[in-house]
């Protein structure tokens, strides 16, 4: 479904040249759940900003179900970790939701349906009329989410998106995540930089190394499809995995990057 | 514990500003050269009558020639010193004023409705009023001026002193401090970024009114030279007084910034010692 | 250069620290009127409000029905007699009206020119950096010296009214244009081209209306300033026109008709202000809920 195949990220800033992303190459099936983690400062934001065809890789390539991604394309919807950023302010919850839904050329009732559809997923139905601001950190996050939803992206992108959001809140949010991948089918890739997040969330995790970044481990995570806060977090599974993930994470940080495991 | 408040924070960040300065000053540099070439080749190449639009060179001649006589500084002075006076009377009365009663607000409920009502009345409708009271008396120019600039300063005051961090505010009072150091510690430093920007918008509305004044009411200065030159068909001097206005408007706005920069400097500096 | 200036901001984003105009659509003292307005019973309510505009209006009036007071000074009740007299005639529609006119569309224009030209300009780095200094400069020019210059080029008709209108208000909305179009988030930006929201479209719903509260805030300023420009066109040289009648009334002696005329000048500056404020509450309902969200409130 989603190909990237040797991603290479210069920037460019006047004499001294910065080689963010080096040489990433992973693929992603259809209705995979993909994790990618790594070392803060490794070139997430980078990585994800050229597989959403934000910003053009330097070399190397993107694919989505086949086509090359050379800008946006009509397949994807990214949710930001900048939810109060990334919401239009000046519009109600529904009319955020509805937005790309016009821009596609939706007939009106698909688009009402859509709407109320991808709201209820996400436990909003009671505020569409709310502005964004008038809702909690957790809910406007919900809201994008909702957005991405209703937009029907054969691959939904994730960056960081619980990072600014409060413990609670974020388990809450991690479980929705999981419920709409299983209820929608679609291909997740979330961004993080929380190893039991990226645990408990895949069905794969890849480590990604120190900057120049390349994939450093690939890790199955071979936990239950039905997966809970309290019991999945004390499964000895669980924590092998996440204690595989961190020492590849602190291996990373200092710099050598062997071949993946 | 930070006794000066920030004023509100901004919604939506600011991207971090190109400042390459070398790299800006070449491509403004290219936009005035070309508005220089246009203004010089318009009139010559006939694109524009000659007679209403005399090219640049011209205008830039009789500016310089004016520069060194005597009536040109006397015209420029008349109108400075109308637009200081003016300007600092305003800012005295605002300031005295915005703290009493932005500080007091059971005074400040009676006064609301006179402000409100006051505030949008245009200061050019005093103009038939000052010519009875003060004829071309530079009195004149200064009603117009103070009156101008006094509700921009006023306004921004209030908005200062309400913006003072209750917080703030209880924290100086459970130290124990008075009325008086309060306003020196807690509110003055709130409202000082406040001030400085009515400070702003009243310097360059001064200058209008200032000129405005000399324009109508034939006071002395920079708008009543302008009139003889246009009575007297002197389009190239019409011209080269509106340019001086122009240099004179960048001057006195980049001088305005540069002392809010300074002030405010000076207040962010004690702002960082209180939160250490 | 790069505070947020005169009577408007710059073209270069300002510190932080400071507010600029852009907070005055929000921060009204109208809006914070107060701890003592809300928690007052209606009887001193109706005091706070009419207080001292009696008490002003009473001690102006004593002053000048005293036998000895200027002839400058008619009495409220004689203002009052020749502001009837004068604006509820026809007076109204040759004087009033086509000065409202020309008020208006200069406004009008001075909107359009200045939003399209600020969109232009705030979205493009390297025209903008073009043009900054030729616009710093413009922008200084006390638009009022421009009506002996447009006399001169346009007589003393409509169009030079108009024009030092236009030239006068273009400025303040197109730096806060500017400005505002800058300032658009990148990430919303990024999540509106993820969802294919561009072309005209990203226009309406993003640049204008994120850039939106530093437009009003430059055509309130502008309105202001045309207000002040359509009355000194209209003094300076003209043949009809309001200011025009303040400045008859005035060389002759007409005194309690020129102060009718300035009562009048009041009422319309008032007007536009508190219309603006309706319109401005409506555009920037969503922005004033915003700011309060993060301030706490």
């Amino acid at each position: 479904m989603l190909e990237v195949t040797g991603l290479q990220k210069i920037y460019n800033g006047g004499a001294t040249a910065v080689e963010a992303v080096r040489d990433l190459t992973f693929s992603l099936a259809e209705g995979e759940l993909v994790c990618l983690v790594g070392p803060s400062g490794c070139g997430k934001t980078t990585l994800l900003k050229c597989i959403a065809g934000l910003m053009a890789p330097t070399d190397g390539t993107v694919e989505l179900a086949g086509r090359p991604v050379l800008s946006p394309p009509p397949g994807m919807a990214v949710v930001f970790q900048e939810y109060g950023r990334s919401l239009f302010a000046w519009m109600s919850v529904r009319d955020n939701v509805e937005l790309p839904l016009k821009e596609k050329k939706l007939p009106k009732e698909r688009r009402t349906a859509l709407v109320s559809e991808s709201l209820e997923a996400v436990g909003l139905t009671d505020f569409a009329d709310a502005y964004p601001w008038q809702l909690s950190g957790g809910m406007q996050q919900r809201v994008a989410i909702a957005r991405a939803i209703a937009y029907e992206p054969q691959v939904l992108l994730m960056d960081e998106p619980f990072a600014a959001v409060d413990a609670q809140t974020r388990a809450d949010l991690e479980d929705l995540v999981r419920q709409i991948w299983q209820r929608l089918g679609v291909t997740v890739l979330f961004v993080t930089h929380d190893i039991d997040e990226a645990v408990y969330l895949g069905e794969r995790v890849l480590v990604l190394s120190n900057s120049p970044t390349v994939v450093q481990d690939d890790i199955t995570v071979d936990l239950p499809a039905e997966r809970d806060q309290l019991t999945t977090r004390q499964d000895e599974r669980f924590t092998h995995l996440r204690a595989r993930v961190y020492a590849q994470i602190q291996q990373a940080k200092r710099g050598s990057a062997p071949p993946a495991a | 514990m930070s006794t000066a408040t920030a004023p509100p924070p901004r919604v939506g960040p600011r991207r971090p500003g190109h400042r390459a300065g070398a790299h800006r000053l070449p491509s403004g540099l290219l936009g005035i050269a070309v508005l220089v070439l246009l203004w010089e080749a318009a009139p010559r190449i006939g694109v524009v009558p000659e007679r209403y639009f005399p090219p640049v060179s011209e205008v830039l001649t009789t500016l310089a020639e004016r520069a060194t006589t005597a009536p040109f500084w006397e015209a420029l002075g008349h109108t400075l010193y109308g637009w200081a006076l003016g300007l600092s009377l305003a800012f005295v009365a605002a300031v005295v004023l915005g703290f009493v009663l932005g500080s007091t607000p059971r005074l400040r409920a009676f006064t609301t409705s006179t402000v409100d009502f006051l505030r949008p009345i245009p200061s050019v409708a005093l103009i038939p009023l000052a010519v009875l009271l003060y004829g071309t008396d530079i009195r004149s120019t200064l009603l117009l001026v103070t009156y101008a600039c006094f509700w921009l300063i006023y306004i921004q005051v209030l908005y200062g002193v309400a913006d003072v961090d209750p917080v703030a505010e209880q924290t100086a009072r459970s130290y124990g401090l008075g009325r008086l150091a309060r306003v020196r510690h807690v509110v003055w430093p709130t409202t000082l970024p406040y001030l400085m920007t009515g400070l702003r918008l009243a310097a360059s509305v001064g200058l209008i009114l200032s000129i405005t004044a000399q324009l109508i009411i034939g006071s002395p200065g920079i708008g009543q030279q302008i009139t003889t030159a246009q009575q007297g068909g002197a389009i190239a001097l019409v011209y080269a007084w509106i340019v001086a206005t122009g240099i004179l408007g960048v001057v006195i706005n980049l001088g305005v910034r540069a002392l809010e920069r300074r002030v405010l400097r000076w207040h962010t500096s004690v702002r960082g010692e209180a939160d250490a | 250069m790069s505070r947020p200036t005169a009577h408007e901001p710059a073209l270069e984003p300002s510190t932080p620290a400071a507010p600029t105009e852009q907070e005055a659509p929000v921060a009204r003292p109208s809006r914070r009127r107060g701890r003592a307005d809300r928690t007052a019973g209606p009887a001193l309510r109706v005091a706070h409000v009419l207080l001292l505009p009696t008490l002003l209006i009473g001690v102006y009036w004593a002053f000048t029905a005293q036998p000895g007071a200027g002839f400058y000074t008619p009495t409220p009740a004689a203002i009052a007699t020749a502001f009837v007299d004068l604006w509820f005639s026809e007076r109204f529609f040759v004087d009033v009206l086509p000065s409202l006119g020309r008020l208006l569309t200069g406004f009008a224009l001075a909107a359009l020119l200045g939003v399209g030209l600020g969109v232009l300009l705030g979205s493009n780095a390297r025209v903008r950096a073009t043009c900054e200094p030729v616009l710093e400069f413009l922008r200084a020019i006390p638009p009022p010296v421009l009506v002996p210059l447009m006399i001169m080029l346009a007589g003393i008709d409509d169009t030079m009214k108009i024009a030092v209108i236009v030239f006068g208000c273009l400025w303040p909305v197109l730096l806060n244009t500017v400005e505002g179009v800058r300032a658009v988030d990148p990430v919303l930006a990024d999540t509106a081209r993820c969802y294919g929201i561009t072309g005209t479209t990203r226009l309406r719903v993003l640049v204008l209306r994120s850039a939106s509260p530093q437009i009003m805030a430059g055509l309130r300023l502008a309105l202001a300033l045309a207000i002040i420009l359509m009355v000194i066109s209209e003094m300076f040289a003209s043949s009809s026109g309001l200011g025009f009648a303040i400045v008859q009334f005035q060389r002759t002696f007409a005194i309690p008709e020129m102060w009718a005329g300035m009562v009048l000048l009041g009422v319309i500056g008032f007007a536009l202000s508190s219309l603006f404020e309706l319109v401005e509450g409506r555009v920037l309902g969503w922005y004033r809920g915003l700011r309060a969200a993060h301030r706490g409130e």
